[in-house]
């Protein structure tokens, strides 16, 4: 069933599947995709940092607001001990953001809607943190999960909730951006598809469905809002995990 | 009741959460605007946080956002 708006998400085999190892591995739908991104990124700066003109022209100025947004957060929220972390941060913001933006396109799969590809993303981050910290600062780097100034009567209990909200941490990071794309695909065809049933009720339907093809404009332009804010919020917040690896004392 | 239409109720009562999420994302960008008319100068450095709040809040009504969508199509 075409009209299903679950569809979209669906992945299927481009080629392949071939068996290694006896698992079925096969490059699909999502694959090509994220093969597509990385030349999209990589083409586009590419092109804007061909000229190196001093006064920018358009595609080198929204080059340099891109590097520019990514390398003042990374400054304002990890300091100058954060500047090795700023390919990471810069890459994982540039996959997220054109990942989310191609999926605005019709008949385009969205790669950031399958919670496989976001969950891997932030189990990647949390992990590096885990990495980095005790990398750092050894087995001190623990005191994250004991904050100093605590009555050591709630001491034990503020822990354990420590810890929890430290190992969330990668089910909320991975969560959001999955979630909010699902949801915010799924409404997309949800109202474009009222705007189809109602047509094929008449004239009169016909009339009425502008009001839900409105709907759909609008929520097109709010999916792009999204789109970048996501994005954004993907990299903020691993700057901000970022942040509790190199600097424990709160 | 048989289990199917228990699943659905329940996908619908699960999305309830999503309110709470409204709620919270209102508050904190209403708040932030309030504060940001008060002192416009200081606004824009805090705005990354009031993103960080927002982004917080919110995922807590999309994990209730997945509760329903598990409940409707994991059988």
């Amino acid at each position: 069933m075409v009209n299903d708006p679950i569809h979209q998400f669906r992945i299927h085999n481009i080629l392949g599947p071939w068996n290694i190892f006896g698992h079925e591995i096969a490059f699909t739908n999502s694959n090509l995709f994220m093969g597509i991104i990385v030349l999209v990124v990589v083409g586009f700066l590419l092109l804007a940092s061909s000229k190196k003109s001093l006064v920018p022209g358009r595609v080198q100025s929204v080059g340099e607001m891109w590097y520019s947004l990514i390398h003042n957060m990374v400054e304002n929220v990890l300091g100058h001990e954060g500047a090795p972390f700023f390919p990471l941060v810069f890459s994982l913001f540039s996959f997220v953001l054109i990942a989310n933006l191609l999926g605005m396109f019709p008949y385009f799969f969205t790669v950031t809607s399958q919670v496989v590809v976001t969950a891997s993303l932030a189990v990647f981050v949390v992990g590096l943190v885990v990495v980095i910290g005790i990398y750092k600062h050894g087995l001190g780097w623990f005191k994250l999960f004991v904050p100093s100034g605590v009555p050591l009567a709630i001491l034990p209990f503020i822990s354990l909730i420590e810890v929890i909200s430290f190992l969330s941490r990668p089910i909320s990071l991975g969560l959001r951006l999955f979630g909010n794309m699902l949801a915010g695909h799924i409404v997309l065809k949800v109202f474009a598809g009222f705007v189809v049933s109602l047509v094929a009720l008449g004239i009169g339907g016909a009339i009425g469905s502008i009001a839900p093809l409105f709907m759909a404009v609008a929520l097109t332009a709010l999916e792009f809002l999204v789109a970048f804010l996501q994005a954004f919020v993907f990299a903020i917040l691993t700057c901000v995990y970022l942040n509790d690896a190199l600097h424990t004392h709160h | 009741m048989d289990a199917n239409a228990a699943k659905l109720i329940g996908a619908g009562i699960a999305c309830i959460g999503m309110g709470g999420a409204g709620i919270g994302v209102g508050l904190i960008f209403g708040n932030f605007l309030s504060g940001a008319l008060r002192n416009p100068a200081a606004a824009g450095a805090q705005f990354t946080n009031a993103l960080i709040g927002a982004a917080l809040a919110e995922g807590l009504g999309i994990f209730s956002l997945v509760v329903a969508l598990l409940l409707l199509f994991v059988s």
